[in-house]
């Protein structure tokens, strides 16, 4: 597709630090290339910011290829954009026409307090992960890796959750700024497979219980899902209250028995 | 076709001990550990150990390290130690299990790796890491990591980088990430109980050392700007490569080389900086704004065929020019590998023919990788079933349809295989300082095999470090760690904060960003895929020039009390200037071609890379004497007793 020139109109939320209530700002991006990245095009915004000797728009970024999870944008309303599966990084100019105006806002919840303008802090999915997400194996007591077969089934299944990159668009994008979607990727990541067992019942509980200190309750909307740049399965949620309804009946003694 | 080559036995210089002991090479690091200092389990807490970075090595080796029962403090500048850029990589890692028997040893990956390398890394170490190769996918498919696995339920492996073994492991395209949460989750178990204190969101600035030996770090918290001091017994540096001196790189936009840099500045050698990996394969800048650059998988180029105009400035379409118009210039260079030769072939025909004029593209810089033949012979479902999530990333990226029309690619900077030297314990030059990962130069010599990075850091980080930092800890029993009260420490924190505050008040032009791009133009030009002397000495000269301009003329924002990302990327770029200096003058005497490093001077009727064993078969390590003087030069003289020296040859 060869390259067209738009122009835009930007509104753009800026906050000058956590206490700071915080207002919109519209700013014009004149020639944008279509071929250019949305970020890249408030790269360009702030260097034209700079040259007029005004502070630039504080927004967060790092792999530019939709894996690292930092990028965290809402723009006209939508975590990480229009376009379904990706992340607000892999969202390309293209994707709008001259003349648009767009609005571009932080992710918003509670547990997500604002640092400054576009960057919030995410540290509470870190403590949901601090609680249970992980196998106890210390290393060098790992045993031969092909001595569990693991069903490709399983293991594929591990792997549609292990996608997740934790980058809070679930959270952002629902209504209740609840983190079911990213609580159970975690959870049934590990919960699926056969090394995840020792640990599964508690580690469900214990995540989920975290989980529930910072954010909403799920309602079952679905716009995590829609706004999930890896489309992350809604099965995932389900998955996870069974588990957590049945650790709370599960006794741990006796889960070493079969039957 | 290789004959062995003889070379003179010289002396390293005596300010390198590599340390590696002497024995036969298989059992080497096993013999080793029985020789090494042990510290008793009660005594382990009392000493505290700091991991800067928390990438694949950094992770690994404070989970460990805590596990160990060692006092850890981690340090990461992301919002999350999961964030590091070991996420990106796609491919897979390297493990010498033999599981698909199809001969596969720790011996043959060894071999591999030396003699890809291109017989510039250390011969002990490369054995170390293939050892302990098959112990990381242990622990890692104990952690949980979902590689991919048959039918039978068992581990898949795939073929990688003209290795004749299958011996790849992988989890879908995105082997990096789950390996980094294998190692987050480890770690996240030893943060919950206390085993490790981690800080998030603070960059370290500067190491502090007393009395010549590493006594902790300072940082600066990114969101509030405080300045602090962090003392321990130990330091780790796990910070990556310094790819971003490119500026254009496959590197994500906040890798940096500041933390390595730092330490290098308080007497750290530095080796071998002009090694740098670029990737045949990645997708062409498309205009001056551009910020970085996407790698689609070399796998691309088994079914892909190469190729750019006859003409000079055709501007035609792809699917106008005709067949006699076109040059399928490796098919017609290389006929025995073809599309398929080495990276570093690939990358410097591309940058040949796009230099003469023949780039395609709006900016007529790319080469076309053009399917529609395989789509011809396999039909358009086969390749939609082998490189589907690749055709559409391109799509995505570039608005164009790979399915209908050539995709269009150039080579980009992808790994750094130098760093800051360390011996067999990888010890830097500073006694109680460590670097593991990327950021140390040790084990892929002048070019790296792919797969093979994420092994390297896993390795450091979860077999070796572990092991022999408690060589150095056991002989400070009884040493408390120095007091954050010491004055070293405080003057260690006013020159960071002066540092800081200078930027903000240059109250210069232009943006931080533009000296960068400007850099990483020069870097690219003249210490990119072909370096001859004469645009090496231009190099020091302009880069000296800009970084003049740039320290008069740089505009930072904001302010020093909250978060000010244009203020993180000025101290960033400045030292990215200085190592810049520093590549420039390593590949101007390093008068040879080796792997990555190809001196137009020296190479092979055929174009390879041709070394020169008799002068060069040395890692250069550079030791800082300040900032008006030039670095002096120390050579770590290389042994190949096992993999015998030889020229590749690709006729």
């Amino acid at each position: 597709m060869s390259e067209t020139l738009i122009n835009i109109t930007l509104d753009v939320w800026r906050q000058n630090g956590p206490a700071d209530a915080g207002h919109f700002e519209t700013y014009e991006a004149k020639e944008i290339s279509t071929d250019s990245s949305f970020l890249e095009m408030l790269d360009i915004v702030n260097e034209q910011l700079i040259d007029a000797g005004k502070i630039p728009i504080t927004f967060e970024s790092d792999c530019r290829e939709g894996i690292c999870g930092t990028c965290s944008l809402m723009i006209n309303g939508q975590a990480h954009g229009p376009n379904k599966g990706q992340a607000t990084c892999q969202l390309h100019m293209r994707t709008f026409k001259n003349g648009d105006h767009i609005t571009i806002e932080p992710f918003r919840a509670t547990s997500f307090p604002v640092i400054k303008d576009l960057a919030v802090s995410r540290a509470a999915m870190d403590k949901i992960q601090h609680a249970g997400g992980y196998i106890t194996v210390a290393t060098g007591s790992a045993p031969d890796a092909n001595l569990t077969q693991v069903p490709k089934e399983a293991a594929d299944l591990a792997m549609d959750a292990a996608q997740c990159i934790g980058c809070g668009a679930c959270v952002a994008a629902c209504p209740n700024s609840a983190a079911q979607l990213f609580t159970s990727a975690k959870i049934n990541h590990l919960n699926l497979l056969p090394q995840g067992q020792s640990e599964r019942w508690k580690r469900v509980e214990e995540m989920v219980d975290t989980m529930e200190d910072f954010f909403g309750t799920c309602t079952n909307h679905g716009e995590c899902y829609e706004a999930c740049p890896k489309e992350i399965s809604l099965d995932f949620i389900a998955f996870m209250n069974r588990d957590y309804v049945k650790a709370k009946i599960k006794n741990r003694k006796l889960a070493g028995q079969n039957g | 076709m290789t004959a062995t080559i003889d070379t003179p036995i010289k002396e390293s210089s005596p300010a390198l001990d590599s340390k590696v002991p002497e024995g036969d090479i298989t059992n080497l690091w096993e013999n080793h550990k029985f020789s090494m200092k042990l510290v008793n389990p009660n005594n382990k807490r009392k000493f505290e150990v700091i991991v800067v970075g928390t990438g694949l090595a950094g992770s690994s080796a404070a989970a460990t390290l805590a596990e160990l029962g060692y006092k850890v403090k981690a340090f990461t500048f992301h919002d999350s130690p999961r964030r590091a850029h070991s996420i990106a990589a796609q491919g897979g890692i390297n493990a010498a299990k033999n599981y698909q028997n199809d001969g596969d040893s720790v011996y043959r990956l060894f071999y591999d790796t030396v003699k890809g390398g291109d017989y510039r890394s250390r011969e002990a170490n490369v054995h170390r890491l293939a050892e302990v190769s098959v112990n990381i996918i242990d622990q890692a498919t104990a952690q949980g990591v979902p590689f991919a696995r048959d039918y039978g339920g068992l581990l898949d492996n795939r073929s990688f980088g003209g290795a004749q073994v299958s011996r790849t492991f992988y989890a879908r395209g995105q082997t990096g990430q789950q390996l980094l949460l294998g190692a987050y989750s480890a770690l996240n178990r030893q943060i919950e109980s206390g085993g490790v204190e981690m800080h998030n969101r603070k960059e370290m600035l500067d190491l502090v050392v007393k009395d010549g030996e590493t006594c902790g770090i300072i940082t600066r918290d990114l969101l509030t700007g405080e300045v602090e001091s962090h003392s321990a017994h130990a330091v780790v540096l796990a910070t990556g490569g310094y790819g971003n001196v490119y500026y254009l790189s496959t590197n994500a936009m906040m890798c940096n080389a500041t933390a390595a840099w730092r330490a290098h500045r308080k007497g750290a050698f530095f080796a071998n900086p002009c090694y740098t990996q670029i990737h045949p394969t990645c997708i062409p800048a498309s205009a001056d704004h551009q910020s970085k650059l996407t790698l689609m998988s070399e796998s691309l180029r088994n079914d892909g065929r190469i190729w750019v105009p006859t003409e000079f400035d055709d501007n035609r379409l792809a699917a106008d020019i005709p067949e006699a118009e076109r040059d399928y210039y490796l098919e017609r260079k290389y006929p025995a590998f073809g599309n398929l030769v080495p990276r570093d072939v690939a990358s410097r025909n591309a940058k040949t023919v796009v230099d003469e004029g023949r780039g395609i593209g709006p900016l007529k810089n790319g080469v076309f990788l053009d399917f529609a033949d395989a789509i011809a012979r396999d039909g358009v479902e086969t390749i939609k079933a082998k490189y589907g999530n690749l055709f559409d990333i391109y799509a995505n990226i570039t608005g164009e349809n790979p399915y209908e029309r050539p995709m269009r690619i150039y080579p980009a900077t992808h790994y750094t295989m130098g760093g800051l030297w360390v011996d067999y314990h990888l010890q830097t030059t500073v006694p109680g300082t460590y670097a593991i990962g990327e950021a140390n130069f040790s084990d892929h010599g002048a070019n790296r095999l792919g797969a093979s990075a994420l092994m390297q850091g896993l390795a450091d980080g979860y077999f070796v470090l572990p092991y022999t930092i408690g060589d150095y800890l056991a002989g400070k029993l009884g040493e408390s760690a120095v007091p954050t009260s010491d004055p070293v420490f405080k003057a260690a924190e006013a020159e960071v904060a002066d540092r800081t505050n200078k930027w903000l008040s240059v109250n210069g032009t232009k943006s931080p960003e533009h000296y960068h791009r400007e850099l990483g133009k020069i870097v690219w030009e003249r210490i990119g895929m072909a370096r001859d002397e004469n645009g090496l000495q231009k190099a020091q000269d302009e880069i000296a020039t800009l970084e003049e301009e740039f320290k008069k003329n740089v505009r930072v924002m904001g302010d020093a009390n909250s978060m000010n990302v244009e203020l993180e990327k000025v101290g960033r770029i400045a030292d990215f200037f200085e190592l810049a200096k520093l590549k420039a003058r390593d590949a101007l005497v390093r008068n040879e071609s080796c792997g990555g490093h190809f001196r137009i001077e020296s190479q092979t009727e055929e174009g390879e890379a041709l070394r020169d064993d008799v002068n060069f078969k040395h890692v250069a390590a550079w030791e800082w004497n300040g900032e008006d003087t030039e670095q002096t030069k120390h050579e770590e003289q290389l042994e190949f007793e096992y993999v015998k020296l030889s020229q590749r040859s690709y006729k």
